[in-house]
């Protein structure tokens, strides 16, 4: 005890950021992650593994495209939509990502409501970010149908390398899976918030521990980082 | 200590979050021009990539608060993706010879 006192008088470097700080944090016998809640800290890793999981079906995406002898269907044309008689190229992947950056904006604010401890502005916001990625899933539920009914399979397609829809409904089936999943934790710590759960420090019916406003941070985490994977699949897949 | 990281983050203002959210619009509307344009090889994959590390370097640094978080966490959690590099190396190297076995194997028949 009287060593932990001692060392936070003794050594200034530890309540510096940059090098010093880093080296501090990681030097010394105790947590690392200071100013760092255990839920963030974790939520961080999750997102470190969920990264290396997305990172490998776009690898194999990159493989199998490389690796084709077949050429690989022009994605440009096979999401295009024809509105008023115009074929626009992409047109509903581009809303899809306006949709989910939106969500993402909303986001933001609501964590930063919840920081300042404005509980309804910060629900009302989660709530709107749940309805954003509602309708980025219901978008991908009519990309999915629409392909299918073109006859899009995982094992071939009328256009090329019969890769492209293994690929396809793997990786943004995954993505929207996590976007659903999303929606419901985030409609959960909505009605959390909105109930005044962390106001009065409820216990939660699952751990039982008293919540805070931290959640929203949490959550928020975790919906940023699938807007941040959709960015790489807008890319790697839609556009390349 | 909690406390005087709160109330830091209390100093962001909406106005940074709306500027974040307007400039990811532009960066995507930007990504969709490269396709609606039809820009082909060097160009559109320079555009592409650069747009893409934009984007994601903004959800990273402003949405994700890590522009605010200490070295200790940003190292933890960005350092580890970059073996993904060595990973993209490596399955561009297999492509390659998988390419080069399908195109001996069917220019032989067989």
């Amino acid at each position: 005890m009287d060593r932990i006192t001692e060392d936070k008088n003794v050594h200034p470097g530890m309540q510096h950021g940059g090098w010093r700080g880093f080296v501090a944090d990681w030097s010394s016998d105790r947590r690392a992650f200071r100013d760092v809640s255990w839920g963030k800290a974790m939520m961080w890793i999750f997102l470190l593994s969920d990264t290396f999981v997305f990172s490998c079906f776009l690898i194999s995406y990159m493989t199998v495209r490389m690796s084709t002898v077949v050429p690989w269907p022009n994605p440009s044309e096979v999401f295009a939509l024809t509105i008023g008689g115009t074929p626009l190229p992409l047109i509903l992947i581009a809303i899809m990502t306006f949709v989910l950056i939106s969500s993402s904006g909303t986001m933001a604010m609501a964590v930063n409501f919840a920081q300042r401890r404005e509980g309804a502005r910060s629900a009302y916001l989660m709530l709107a970010t749940a309805a954003l990625g509602a309708t980025f899933v219901g978008m991908q539920a009519f990309e999915w149908s629409k392909l299918i009914h073109e006859g899009v399979r995982p094992w071939g397609n009328p256009w090329g390398a019969p890769q492209f829809g293994s690929t396809f409904f793997m990786i943004t089936g995954f993505h929207g899976t996590h976007v659903s999943f999303g929606v419901i934790f985030m409609i959960i710590v909505a009605r959390k918030v909105l109930r005044g759960d962390y106001e009065r420090g409820r216990r939660g019916f699952f751990t039982s521990r008293r919540g805070n406003y931290e959640s929203v941070e949490i959550i928020g985490l975790y919906w940023h980082f699938v807007d941040l994977v959709w960015v790489f699949i807008f890319a790697f897949f839609y556009l390349w | 200590m909690a406390q005087t990281r709160a109330s830091k983050e209390q100093g962001h203002s909406i106005k940074l979050y709306l500027v974040t959210w307007i400039l990811l619009f532009v960066l995507s509307a930007c990504s969709y021009l490269v396709d609606y344009f039809q820009l082909q090889s060097e160009l559109r994959w320079s555009l592409i990539l650069l747009l893409m590390f934009l984007k994601a370097g903004l959800i990273v640094a402003v949405f994700m608060h890590m522009a605010w978080e200490h070295l200790t966490l940003i190292y933890a959690v960005l350092l580890p993706p970059l073996v993904l590099f060595v990973f993209v190396g490596i399955m561009v190297h297999e492509s390659g010879y998988t390419l080069a076995t399908r195109q001996i194997s069917f220019a032989l028949g067989q």
